[in-house]
């Protein structure tokens, strides 16, 4: 019931940095992002795990921050949006939402990034079904989701080129 | 990308009509967006609402003392702590007759109506807290009979509303053309269908949350509340009627907003409550509504039920419509007054000219969520009643669905048409421009019509059918909008407009409107928007009217701007305002390709000295125009869909879904594509997948996004939209028309024509929706398969 009550100390990598504290037990992740650390940026958007607003990347998995704990991430590396972009640079992943148009009011931006990043990280070379199944956990209310889908596959087949 | 039409009149180097990709990307794609819920303010408390978990009770005590002894909790509000309050919600749009006997108080006194109706606000150090103390909460109810039907609100049998001593909120009846009697007398073929449109609503990603500080000595400002959107003049004033404090003492701020879609941003209870409680409590406080709370507490949309009776000449033409529109108001009538019964009637007759029309429309309150608005209220509902009847009767005729639209559709060469004039009290419209019936053959040739008709028939438990809808769409409701354009001492334009935005790109379309007309690059345009301190006045966001009646107020002011520093510059120069002329932010010889004579920043610095009075107190040149327009623009086009219909499980697989629609001169084509895609997959989802469901005692089943469920990535990944550019508005200086809408309007009546079609054969009728799998094989086992 109380909420300052029960704190359990954890360390944990986000976005590069080293966090050291101490959390409530029933504090979820995503609380502790955005209130704790003020990563803002991770969205909460049902808080039951259906819509994928909240979606960061731990231990290269995107997750649901909304349906873990803090305590949980004890001894993770946590990505989120705010680790995307590199000194000021928009990541090619970024990159393509805008040229594609794949976001309109932003709010389910943040969990698409993130698990379109970790599934380019794990499937560098998709298919439209593969990217359109990638995704099907993140609900966007704005786009149609067929932008979304063009600017992942467009970022994934630059990633590749890129790299040979 | 699909490919868009080249808009007419585009000179190089200017910015409107090109897919531009928008200025507002980058915050959101990093992460830097400022939504409600990322604000904090010292000494922030945080609310939480105890919300009626009865759809029909009297409250017969309410014991806060656990909850207020829990460490942590600083108030609790119920009715009887806000009675001397006037109290009622305001009827924004759509005021009918009888309907202020049934608004909303902000908590709910003596009776709730409605699962989801705010009883007890709670007020705590925190969100956790908050929400545990309504856990302690003790609320004693006795229950009252539900009502949870048009029918038996109809029957009058449980009075929701003692005073008005009846359920029928508001009831008229209209007619417009020629003797409706007459027409049916006259008619070769009548045909009468009751159809019905299911419960929706819109779902935006983020859910609604306010947070209002209140400072007692402040100047102007005692009162600020950030988290508005929508309308926010009208909600100030709203709220200053209220909670009684003049509406110059009040600023609303709007931050950014995950989506409205017609339900955020309308004046709810929180939007005095949460005010209240910081006024009260002397320390700011912020709520988040939760995802089940919006569910239940957010507007609904979209259930109307319509008896259509159509007369018919042999040859398909149509002699007149008659019908009985009947709306589940739900439990009490909010800000949206009657605007979806209301324009459901009215765009019944559609793109088509139809001599006589007859309709009596009801309003009927029930114990549910109240309705409101979701985009193309009353339109989606009225598209899908006619298209649906057209089908029917052309089938009864021997007629094919194309026939009997070409027969009837208003023709171009009949433009400007004189709208059926079916709402009371409204302005007479004229559909302004438009040729229906390209739209129509230009969709038709996308998909391949006739080809697919061919192909059309049935695998082993796979039906296909196409069905299709034509529509037209008021945009840019009046009656005027303000622009004020700032070029400041450092040569930057600023654009203060209050227009609301919730992912529409109006950063993005404002800017290249005033960028062209200055001779800058868009990203040199600075776009503040929608909070109630930037302009004086603003009607705000809806009904499509954005661009429209914000982007003509935006070209008028930066018009006068560019003049304005014209005559600055030829007065300065001593050369004649013809030789001069803008590029990139300074002022240069016509058609000389030497260096600038001055930059705008240079210009601003020496105005005062050449027009003392042209710049104001922070030196700055600045600019208002207002835009008006009371006459609405009329978007139009038409949806086809090929769908599969997988008769053993009821799953309905759609193949290929086309837009085809004219809006006029688009501003920005990425940006109206997106629209109408957007649009497009949140309608087919509608009705397909959402359905807000209620039990017999009136609980709400659809409490979260695991049971109310929205179109996903996988589901219809196959739909195109072309946009036309045959007819600009002849009502605007841009000759755009509203983008919003035309995306969802008639997706209800094109994918319902074309599961119809593919299910013909074997003999049953679409005449509800949705069409989920289980509708579907109750209507196919009931007709024996």
């Amino acid at each position: 019931m109380n909420a300052s009550g029960d704190l359990h100390a954890i360390e944990l990598t986000v976005n590069g940095a080293a966090v050291r504290t101490e959390v409530p037990g029933r504090l979820t992740l995503a609380d502790f992002l955005r209130d704790r650390l003020r990563l803002t940026g991770t969205h909460l958007g049902c808080e039951h795990g259906v819509c994928g607003a909240c979606t960061v990347v731990v231990d290269g998995a995107s997750v649901r921050s909304c349906l873990m704990l803090a305590v949980q991430a004890d001894g993770s590396n946590v990505l989120t949006v705010e680790g995307l972009a590199e000194s000021g640079k928009l990541s090619s992943l970024q990159e393509a939402f805008r040229a594609h148009h794949a976001l309109q009011c932003g709010f389910c931006t943040p969990g698409l990034l993130m698990t379109a990043h970790a599934f380019i990280e794990e499937t560098p070379d998709p298919t439209v079904d593969d990217v359109r199944l990638a995704v099907s956990g993140n609900i966007c209310r704005c786009t149609g989701y067929l932008p979304i889908v063009e600017a992942i596959l467009s970022a994934a087949r630059a990633r590749k080129h890129g790299q040979l | 990308m699909n490919a868009f039409s080249s808009p007419a009149g585009i000179k190089d180097g200017k910015s409107v009509g090109r897919p531009v990709p928008r200025l507002e990307d980058e915050r959101f794609l990093t992460g830097r967006g400022c939504f409600i819920d990322d604000m904090q303010i010292d000494g922030m408390a945080h609310a939480a609402i105890s919300r009626s978990t009865h759809a029909h009770a009297r409250i017969v005590a309410i014991d806060a003392s656990a909850a207020l002894a829990l460490p942590g909790v600083i108030a609790v509000v119920t009715a009887a702590d806000i009675a001397d309050y006037p109290g009622e919600i305001p009827i924004r749009l759509g005021p009918l007759p009888g309907f202020q006997r049934f608004l909303q108080r902000p908590l709910a006194s003596g009776v709730v109506r409605f699962v989801g109706e705010p009883v007890v606000l709670l007020v705590a150090e925190s969100r956790q807290i908050a929400e545990d103390a309504l856990e302690l909460l003790s609320i004693d109810y006795k229950p009252l009979k539900p009502v949870v039907s048009t029918n038996e609100a109809l029957a009058d049998r449980s009075i929701i509303h003692e005073k008005a001593g009846t359920n029928l909120a508001s009831s008229y009846r209209v007619t417009d053309g020629g003797d409706i009697d007459e027409a049916f007398a006259n008619a070769d073929y009548t045909h009468k269908e009751t159809f019905r449109c299911h419960r929706q609503t819109a779902v935006p990603m983020e859910t609604r949350g306010l947070l209002a500080h209140f400072y007692p000595n402040g100047s102007p400002y005692r009162l600020r509340v950030w988290g508005a959107s929508k309308v926010t003049f009208f909600n100030r004033q709203a709220l200053a009627n209220l909670i009684r404090l003049p509406k110059e003492e009040i600023e609303l701020i709007e931050v950014d907003v995950g989506g409205s879609f017609g339900a955020r941003g309308e004046f709810y209870p929180e939007d005095f409550l949460i005010p209240l409680a910081a006024m009260r409590l002397g320390r700011p406080v912020k709520w988040i509504e939760d995802r089940r709370e919006h569910l239940m507490a957010t507007n609904h949309s979209r259930e109307v039920e319509c008896d259509l009776e159509i007369a018919l000449k042999r040859d398909g033409t149509i002699l007149g419509l008659r019908g009985w529109i009947r709306t589940d108001m739900g439990a009490y009538i909010r800000t949206n007054g009657g605007v979806v019964p209301s324009k459901a009637a009215q765009f019944i007759p559609g793109p088509y000219h139809i001599p006589s029309l007859w309709f009596e429309v009801q309003a009927l309150i029930t114990n549910k969520t109240p309705i409101g608005t979701f985009r193309g209220p009353g339109m989606f509902e009225g598209n899908f009643f006619r298209e649906r009847l057209l089908d029917i009767a052309a089938a009864d005729l021997g007629l094919s669905p194309l026939e009997i639209r070409l027969r009837n559709l208003i023709k171009s060469t009949e433009m400007p048409y004189r709208a059926p004039q079916l709402v009371p009290h409204e302005l007479s419209d004229s559909y302004d421009s438009g040729d229906y019936i390209a739209a129509l053959r230009h969709a038709l040739d996308t998909i391949g019509y006739d080809r697919l008709l061919e192909k059309c028939g049935a695998d082993e438990t796979i039906r296909y059918g196409v069905g299709i809808a034509c529509y037209v769409e008021s945009t840019g409701a009046g009656p005027s909008e303000i622009a004020r354009l700032t070029l400041s001492r450092n040569g930057r334009v600023t654009v203060n407009i209050g227009i609301s935005a919730s992912g529409q790109g109006h950063e993005t379309i404002f800017a290249q409107i005033a960028a062209d007309e200055l001779s800058v690059a868009p990203q040199d345009v600075a776009v503040a928007h929608g909070s109630t301190s930037l302009v004086e006045h603003s009607y705000g966001t809806f009904h499509s009217r954005g661009a429209v009646m914000g982007g003509n107020a935006v070209l008028l002011a930066a018009r006068k701007l560019r003049e304005t520093l014209l005559t600055l510059a030829s007065r300065r120069l001593n050369v004649g305002e013809e030789e001069l002329e803008l590029r990139d932010g300074s002022i240069y010889a016509v058609r000389d390709s030497g260096a600038a004579l001055m930059s705008f920043a240079a210009l601003v610095a020496v105005a005062r000295e050449i027009e003392p009075g042209i710049v104001n107190g922070d030196g700055a040149i600045e600019i208002t125009a207002k835009f008006k327009q009371k006459i609405k623009t009329f978007g139009y086009g038409t949806h086809v869909a090929h769908v599969a219909v997988d008769i053993e499980t009821g799953k309905i697989d759609v193949l290929r879904y086309i837009v085809v629609e004219d809006i006029g001169n688009p501003i920005n084509p990425l940006i109206t594509h997106g629209q109408v895609i957007g649009g497009a997959v949140q309608g087919i989802g509608s009705v397909f997948l959402d359905e807000i469901v209620y039990d017999a005692d009136g609980q709400l089943l659809t409490g979260s996004l695991a049971d109310y469920l929205v179109a996903t990535s996988t589901e219809f990944p196959h739909v195109e939209a072309v946009s036309l550019n045959l007819s600009p508005s002849t009502l605007n200086p841009l000759g755009v028309k509203g983008a919003g809408e035309g995306g969802i309007v008639a997706t209800g009546a094109a994918l319902a024509n074309a599961v119809a079609h593919a299910l013909a054969p074997l003999g049953v009728k679409i005449t509800a929706l949705p069409l989920n799998p289980n509708n579907i094989r109750r209507i196919l086992r009931d007709a024996g398969h």
